[in-house]
């Protein structure tokens, strides 16, 4: 078996070593009739060449080929490659958590470089090293609000990924909390009025997501000043942190959370991703998740270490902040390695070609009678269209043209049947855009069939 | 406290700076794909109030400098591929490679969670392909893999208990923890609204089965056990342990973190076990990445079936996947999409690479390497409970801290001889523990180099305890100062004012 590096023979000289006749001697803790007869039935063992044919064709079952116009969540974008090489040094993929600070050096300062950038980007004052995804964080980032504030209710967006706000609500289930849901009005963003008068003095936070589900900009000013005048906590919940390099960061939020898979993570079927959470100094003793620290050694030589482990559950268990033990250091370190890359310039330039994209194709659809993009806020690279027609029906049409047509929203929200939530990031390219206009003509003008267009 | 870095001995990486120490204006990393649209102005399509100037502090470094700055930052940690890392509960196995390589392939490494489902039959095949094998190793009725870690999955556990009690009409206060459980086991209970109650471990280091059936009656809604528990010691009583949980009501929870000493071997549905996760990062070999991402899958019997996060992974009849969404009793999603599904790719590559008879021998070699080490160390360090163990052994430092010498000390020591400290100082009723795992993925050559290495220290301890507390003496960076991080946490970058 290629993985075990011990031969036959050293088994029998070990078994000596220790005075034992077999193996089975050393399971005899387990009661015989727990112990397997038979033999488990899956398959395998294969070679290296099987696995790699197996996986090949379970990929191939997969659409390839396709242009995908999905987001909502989890966005397509180019990941340079020096992020693989690095991420295979053995030192990074194969270490454990850095709890002996010594001989973890390459992951600590990494993480402390991460949290930097995070801190950076959102414009807060720290940041942890990572969480499991948006969604736990965002969830993660409620809880502190209620240990922060002592309060139990909570306001969330209705506009806030569907999918965070279901998970929020598996978690606190059992915390003894109400939990207040706000429409969106006619502009795609948070109904204002309706926030206004969900707000009271029992709130702990008021949980927004900019850009929103429906890729509108929220506004983050007027929502801080209606959550501090009740002395609720403003959380922001970002699923597409690129758009921080063109939108003005939401710093009157007390913490900016979210998804940072956007940075060089891959989309891999929805995981694994990586959340992040950023807020106030203040706050830092009852944030969830690892923190690396800044300090010195007996030489006085800045090194990094795990720090306020206190809060965690390896520490206070059933006290912690968290039950949570891993980051998501790996994906935590494709992300520094991809903002590292692109850098201050290069995320800007990036975020504004995503806007030119999407801007390109919004003005493109307009142009279809029939077609509307019904929510008028600014928005980054993703945004709502309004079928004239089965929403289905064209989506099908846009997949004969390998074109992956985006969300149709009526999943989530039932009013918005025949509504697409459509993204187009770097890249989309232009002829792909072109024949999904094509295609979407075609459907307004009620024809069915095939078009062909040049491909490309 | 001096603030600077010493100059470096002869080793070029050693004085790797942050990477914001190192930018420079107009310098790229990565260069764009040209605009094939036309170009916006972020102001007039947003407005200006909109607009962010510039990230501040964000570095700007060539695509060399980051090769090189991360690559010099590698070389500072000790990875499992360097050697031994045999950290107690951790199962710090090997990394096979081809796992890295089939997670990437397209199809499954660039397919979007929301994909028409007719477009995603290859990422819903491995996740009903991985659950169907994690079935039939445990032995269980039904796998989610939606948890995206093992805490998670704990909670999922609870979480899904709390559900069938509550649907029979009373959820009840309590979960039972036996004191030598990881920490993320009480944290998770308090979260799903539970009380913690502690029962007591015995002589042998097991759960104390008169203080169970004490502590057992009607307003605890179960137990939460790791078998073999964190000593490494298999809880023989397991079925009478089930059995008093099942008659008055409750339900029996198994952290599956050790499954590593019984994979193939034993099956936890054949101990009475209800629910249990699984940690695909320790048992399947996915990688622990410095800290993440890992993933814990649940797996449960049939009771408790209706209660898994929704959706769940379904083969129709004409051997399509889909997802089924239309799952009243579940106790809801705890996690975005469809869990860490790149790890399900790697698990599954693992699984498959091993067979049958390939994961049983894993787990005899896992088991032997920790008694082998087991018997190598006896006499030279103490052994609370002195009887065979199985994939992970648990000494204490009480022979040692005689001379002022503990756990910590002689981990730190251990660094300069090669090795990765084994898990300081848990379990928490071994005071001072030392607790080893070697996993299968230790070679006999390996193994008696480790057993030396702890017995020249035991030596050390014995004629120089200070040259011990004073370790490592080979690392980059020397004993660093947690009290001080603590005090007054620095946890980024500023620019200097």
């Amino acid at each position: 078996m290629r993985y075990l590096p011990i031969s036959p023979a050293e088994r029998q000289a070990m078994l000596r070593a220790m005075g034992c006749a077999s193996t089975d001697e050393l399971f005899e803790q387990i009661p015989a009739d727990l112990k397997l007869q038979g033999k488990l039935n899956f398959p395998g063992p294969l070679s290296e060449l099987e696995i790699l044919e197996f996986f090949r064709q379970v990929a191939s079952e997969s659409g390839r080929g396709y242009v995908s116009l999905l987001g909502a969540g989890a966005y397509s974008h180019y990941r340079p490659v020096a992020i693989d090489a690095l991420l295979s040094r053995s030192e990074f993929f194969t270490a454990y958590t850095p709890y002996q600070a010594e001989v973890s050096q390459g992951t600590l300062q990494a993480m402390f470089e991460f949290q930097t950038l995070m801190a950076q980007l959102t414009g807060q004052e720290v940041s942890n090293a990572s969480l499991y995804d948006g969604a736990t964080a965002t969830t993660e980032s409620v809880l502190m609000a209620l240990r922060v504030t002592r309060r139990h209710r909570v306001v969330l967006a209705q506009t806030l990924h569907p999918e965070y706000r279901e998970v929020l609500r598996t978690f606190v289930r059992h915390q003894d909390l109400d939990i207040e849901e706000v429409p969106y009005e006619g502009s795609g963003r948070l109904d204002l009025a309706r926030l206004e008068s969900a707000v009271n003095s029992q709130t702990a936070a008021v949980v927004v997501q900019s850009p929103n589900f429906f890729g509108v900009l929220e506004r983050i000013p007027e929502i801080a000043v209606l959550a501090r005048r009740q002395g609720a906590l403003l959380i922001v919940s970002v699923t597409e942190p690129l758009s921080l390099a063109a939108v003005q960061p939401p710093r009157e939020a007390d913490v900016v959370c979210g998804e940072a898979q956007s940075f060089g993570v891959p989309i891999s079927f929805g995981g694994p991703h990586v959340g992040f959470l950023t807020t106030q100094e203040k706050f830092v003793r009852q944030m969830p998740g690892r923190l690396v620290g800044q300090t010195v050694d007996t030489e006085g030589r800045r090194g990094f270490v795990l720090t306020l482990a206190t809060r965690e559950q390896h520490i206070r268990r059933e006290k912690a902040t968290s039950n949570i033990c891993t980051n998501q250091s790996l994906c935590a370190l494709a992300a520094t390695i991809y903002l590292c890359l692109l850098g201050k310039r290069g995320l800007r330039l990036l975020a504004e070609q995503n806007l030119a994209k999407a801007h390109y194709a919004a003005a493109a659809l307009l142009g279809i009678p029939g077609f509307s993009t019904p929510f008028r806020g600014a928005s980054f690279n993703e945004f709502v269209v309004r079928v004239p027609g089965d929403a289905e029906k064209l989506l099908g049409d846009l997949k004969r043209e390998k074109i992956i047509g985006g969300l149709h929203l009526g999943r989530f929200y039932p009013e918005l049947e025949n509504h697409l939530l459509l993204c187009f990031t770097e890249l989309a390219p232009r002829t792909t855009m072109d024949r999904m206009v094509g295609v979407c003509r075609q459907f307004a003008a009620g024809t069915a069939g095939a078009v062909s267009w040049p491909k490309g | 406290m001096k603030n600077r870095i010493r100059e470096a001995g002869s080793h070029v990486t050693r004085n790797e700076l942050l990477v914001f120490e190192r930018s420079s204006a107009g310098k790229v990393g990565a260069e764009l794909a040209p605009l094939d649209v036309p170009a916006v102005s972020p102001t007039e399509l947003l407005g200006e109030e909109n607009v962010r100037a510039e990230i501040d502090g964000f570095p700007e470094i060539s695509e060399l400098e980051v090769i090189r700055h991360f690559t010099r930052l590698s070389t500072w940690n000790y990875g499992l591929d360097t050697g031994l890392y045999p950290l107690g509960s951790c199962t710090m196995k090997y990394n096979p490679r081809i796992n890295e390589v089939v997670a990437a392939l397209e199809g499954l490494a660039t397919q979007h969670p929301y994909a028409p489902e007719d477009l995603a039959q290859g990422c819903l095949r491995v996740l009903y392909e991985t659950a169907r094998c994690l079935r039939e190793i445990t032995g269980m009725d039904a796998v989610s893999l939606q948890p995206a870690a093992g805490a998670q999955g704990e909670l999922t556990g609870i979480l899904m208990i709390r559900a069938c009690l509550e649907a029979r009409g009373n959820a009840r206060k309590y979960v039972l923890i036996p004191d030598s459980a990881h920490g993320t086991n009480p944290a998770s209970v308090t979260i799903s609204g539970y009380t913690v109650r502690h029962i007591k471990s015995n002589e042998r280091g097991c759960v104390d089965l008169a203080d169970l059936d004490r502590a057992m009656d009607q307003d605890v809604a179960g137990l939460m056990l790791t078998n073999p528990n964190t000593l490494g010691i298999f809880e023989s009583d397991v079925q009478r342990i089930a059995e008093i949980v099942h008659a008055r009501g409750g339900l029996f929870y198994m952290d599956g973190a050790n499954m590593n000493a019984l994979a193939g071997v034993a099956r936890p549905a054949d101990f009475g076990v209800d629910v249990m996760h699984l940690n695909l990062h320790k048992t399947f070999s996915t990688p622990h990445g410095g800290g993440g991402p890992g993933s814990g899958p649940v797996a449960v019997k049939k009771i408790l079936e209706p209660f898994l996060p929704s959706p769940v992974v379904e083969k129709s009849a004409e051997g399509k996947f889909h997802l089924n969404y239309d799952r009243p009793q579940s106790i809801g999603r705890v996690r975005a999409f469809c869990g860490n599904f790149g790890m399900a790719v790697r698990a599954l590559a693992y699984i498959l690479a091993k067979g049958p008879e390939g994961l049983r021998q894993t787990t005899e070699d896992a088991v032997l390497n920790a008694n082998y080490v087991r018997s190598g160390l006896r006499g030279a360090y103490d052994l609370p409970y002195d009887q065979p163990c199985m994939h992970e052994c648990v000494f204490s430092d009480r022979l040692q801290a005689a001379h002022g010498v503990h756990t910590g000390d002689i981990a730190k020591r251990l660094i300069d001889y090669g090795f990765h400290p084994y898990t300081t100082s848990f379990p928490l009723i071994v005071p001072g523990a030392l607790m080893i795992e070697p996993t299968e993925s230790a070679s006999k050559e390996e193994l008696d180099a480790f057993i030396d290495a702890l017995l020249a220290i035991a030596e050390e301890v014995k004629e120089d305890p200070e040259f011990v507390l004073k370790a490592p003496h080979t690392t980059r960076v020397s004993r660093l100062d947690e009290v001080a991080a603590a005090r007054k946490p620095v946890l980024r970058w500023k620019p200097q004012s």
